[in-house]
């Protein structure tokens, strides 16, 4: 056993920290520390900035355009990243999209879709939910019908994140409804400026505009749009949710909101004290530091069996919803930590202004975080679906 | 010994509920919130007409005699139809405060008009630094002759931007923390020196930040004693903890039988999600989490009532449970809805902020633990 980094690892990652130090725009970190919104743009600016680096498509084959890198090098990339408080990377096209495309793809569309990802010349959404198909994924209804050349589409999608920005949509669609729901079902790739294609915003209860519905009334997608066979959607879907297990989690930005939190205790008047004299506040918050301890070395075993060759192991089950947990409990702790301040409602409109914030300046986001971050043990498969792929996949039960 | 309330509470609860199903449906509360009120002044005249504003108040004031078991009703009952009309900050608080320690002068010239609903109150008590702290006072309140002269800052002051007049607490004489040498002043909105910061919060209730800067009243403006007002300021708060804790009550109730509602009806995996046994004893959680809290509430209110000896303690038992209950419930009736959840189009996401905004108000769960155990 060795925990430490060799030295090449060391180099690289203050390669990686004066690459972000000398690259990363003074506005969009501004945004980013100030808790303001960012917009498309901004996003865009700095994953092309990471693109030209050749930093973007970190996990892809090299022939693609990916990095090679050993998997303690992307481990240290994505902790400078969450350091430095950078834009979290919108997954869709280069984490999902893009796998999905090298790995079943035809060489036609590797060469029209790739490039485009790893450039960040296309932003792409993800159809996958249904209003009636939450969990339970494979009961979905949009219907892929084949007429010649194309496919006729039409049903809607739900909790599509950013669709309002994006210009494709990957979707999960139904091709044949005569078998097993798991069988009809096929991965089709959708321009969302075809005629027929709308997209409705959804309000979410911190006020925010993320999600939305994605609507499909008599939508003509050239078949060639169609990524492997026929009703081979499921097993692509099954390998994107491998995928996504194995990618390296939200572990890099908690810790770097532990150590926000702990600086905001030594900042916040408390009677005549401040915040980290609670001695019952504090217990709190070094109780989510141990279970992400917990939770950072599943990651690394994970990261370290893989790099032996091997498969990822239980361990990767266990970090969806251990990560998701500690992600809450940490969001209401920012809460507890403002008390009253926590309450005053911001609009986009507000924290865009200049005029002083309600309380602290740091205060503006805790309650829409903790209010937003129901969700994320409700996505990706719920929590209780997580729990019952580990019961049947790892238990054997 | 008998947990059942009066005839005359049975119907000021049917009453409420009857209003509730009637003017009060989710849309309306809906519509009122983004108004810019925030609330409805016609609903507040109704509340007048119905008797809840004069309530708690004894008969010599013009009041109904009514306690904190009448309060406990209320407020439950408001809670199950999330009702944002500012009770609390009006009657609980402010209007106790003035019928307990006003003189004839200041009684008449703010009662009568408070349980009309043509005047607004709001009590200033809370400080960026205080949190839950009654005792921690920085603004100072300095004689000059026969005038006092305001000077600080006041926090999330609720029901601030509809107040005609504040209640203000200030330091006259000791030290921050010192439980003596607060007392407690009438101040006009439009007074010159003051100024008020309006603004929503998360739950849909409106605040202001308060600032006073070399405010000038005189010594009429003085309510209750010089420097001996603590004891009161924690009377009034500790009815007010009472209150929130039972609209949280009536919150929990309703978020329980909504989720039993939606779960009956959603389905997914070809049956519906009520039929899993891992989310049948989630919800049976929530219910008995739910029906234990409200004993406490019902112990707490009997006992406030009573002015038992341990009223005090029994308040911070309440609402450090009712900490524990919200996060319980609200968390866990969020994630039974899935992804509706968290969207603003259903009631339930609205219970939950309320409810969410209430653990902290008044106090959260390790304020109170420790008043607990102190006690």
């Amino acid at each position: 056993m060795n925990l430490s980094f060799s030295e090449e690892d060391l180099k690289f990652q203050q390669e990686v920290k004066s690459f972000i130090k000398e690259n990363y725009p003074a506005d969009i970190k501004e945004k980013m520390d100030k808790g303001i919104p960012t917009t498309k743009e901004d996003i865009v600016t700095w994953q092309k900035i990471l693109s030209k680096k050749g930093w973007f498509a970190v996990n892809w084959p090299e022939e693609h355009g990916g990095t090679g890198w050993s998997v303690t090098q992307k481990f240290i990339f994505q902790n400078e990243l969450a350091e430095a408080n950078t834009p979290n990377i919108v997954p869709f096209g280069v984490s999902m999209c893009g796998p999905v495309i090298y790995t079943f793809g035809s060489d036609e569309q590797k060469e029209r879709f790739l490039p485009a990802i790893r450039d960040n010349d296309v932003w792409w959404c993800q159809g996958y939910s249904e209003p009636g198909s939450g969990s339970d994924l494979a009961s979905l209804k949009t219907k892929a019908e084949k007429q010649g050349d194309k496919y006729i589409v039409n049903g809607s999608k739900t909790w599509t994140t950013l669709a309002q920005n994006a210009d494709w949509i990957f979707c999960l669609v139904r091709t044949d409804s005569s078998g097993i729901k798991q069988q009809g079902i096929s991965f089709l790739l959708i321009d969302m400026k075809t005629p027929g294609v709308e997209v409705q915003p959804i309000i979410t209860i911190d006020g925010s505009h993320e999600v939305n519905s994605v609507f499909f009334d008599n939508v003509e997608v050239p078949a060639e749009n169609l990524i492997g066979e026929e009703g081979a959607g499921w097993n692509i879907a099954k390998f994107l949710l491998a995928h996504e297990r194995t990618g390296i989690g939200g572990i890099p930005h908690l810790k770097r909101e532990i150590r926000r939190l702990r600086q905001i205790t030594e900042d916040l008047p408390l009677n005549d004290g401040l915040l980290k004299d609670d001695s019952l506040f504090m217990d709190k918050l070094n109780k989510i530091e141990i279970d992400l301890l917990s939770a950072e070395f599943t990651e690394l075993r994970t990261l370290a069996a893989m790099s032996a060759g091997g498969h990822p192991g239980p361990e990767s089950s266990i970090l969806k919803i251990g990560g998701t947990d500690i992600q809450q409990s940490l969001s209401e702790l920012f809460v507890e930590a403002l008390g009253y301040y926590a309450h005053p409602f911001m609009s986009e409109s507000d924290l865009l202004s200049n005029e002083k914030r309600i309380g602290p300046d740091y205060a503006a986001n805790v309650m829409p975080h903790y209010l937003n971050y129901r969700k994320v043990s409700i996505y990706g498969g719920s929590n209780e679906v997580q729990r019952n792929v580990i019961a049947k996949a790892v238990l054997g039960l | 010994m008998d947990f059942l309330l009066s005839d005359e509470q049975k119907q000021l609860q049917d009453l409420i509920q009857q209003f509730i199903q009637k003017d009060y449906p989710f849309d309306v509360r809906e519509k009122l919130v983004k108004s810019d009120d925030g609330f409805s002044k016609e609903f507040w005249k109704t509340f007048s007409q119905l008797g809840l504003l004069a309530m708690p108040f004894p008969e010599e004031d013009g009041g109904y005699n009514g306690g904190p078991i009448d309060i406990m009703v209320i407020l439950e009952a408001f809670g199950t139809g999330l009702i944002v009309e500012p009770y609390i900050p009006n009657i609980v608080l402010a209007g106790n405060l003035v019928s307990k320690l006003g003189t004839e002068n200041q009684k008449e010239a703010i009662l009568p008009n408070l349980f009309s609903g043509d005047m607004h109150l709001a009590f200033a008590f809370t400080e960026p630094q205080s949190r839950f702290d009654l005792n921690d006072v920085t603004t100072s309140a300095e004689k000059d002759g026969d005038n006092f002269k305001l000077n600080g800052y006041k926090a999330v002051v609720m029901n601030g931007p509809a107040a005609d007049k504040l209640i203000v607490s200030a330091r006259t004489s000791g030290e921050q923390l010192d439980k003596s040498g607060i007392s407690l002043f009438i101040i006009d909105r439009d007074a010159s020196g003051v100024s008020l910061r309006d603004y929503s919060n998360i739950d849909g209730t409106k605040a202001s930040e308060l600032t006073l800067e070399n405010v000038v009243i005189t010594k009429e403006a003085l309510l209750g004693e010089e420097g001996e007002s603590f004891s009161s300021i924690e009377h009034v708060v500790n009815l007010a903890t009472l209150a929130i804790s039972a609209e949280a009550i009536g919150i929990m109730q309703k978020m329980n039988e909504l989720t039993l509602e939606y779960t009956k009806t959603r389905e997914q995996f070809g049956q519906a999600l009520s039929q899993f046994q891992a989310l049948q004893h989630r919800m049976v959680d929530t219910f008995m989490v739910h029906e234990q809290t409200k004993s406490l509430l019902l112990m707490a209110a009997t006992k406030l009532n009573d002015q038992s000896e341990d009223a005090i303690k029994s308040i911070s038992a309440l609402k450090y449970q009712i900490g524990n209950a919200a996060k319980l419930i609200g968390e866990e009736a969020i994630q039974l809805h899935g992804g509706m959840g968290v969207t603003e189009e259903m009631s339930i996401g609205h219970y939950f902020k309320r409810l969410t905004t209430i653990r902290t108000i008044f106090g959260n769960s390790d304020y109170h633990l420790k008043k607990y155990s102190s006690l």
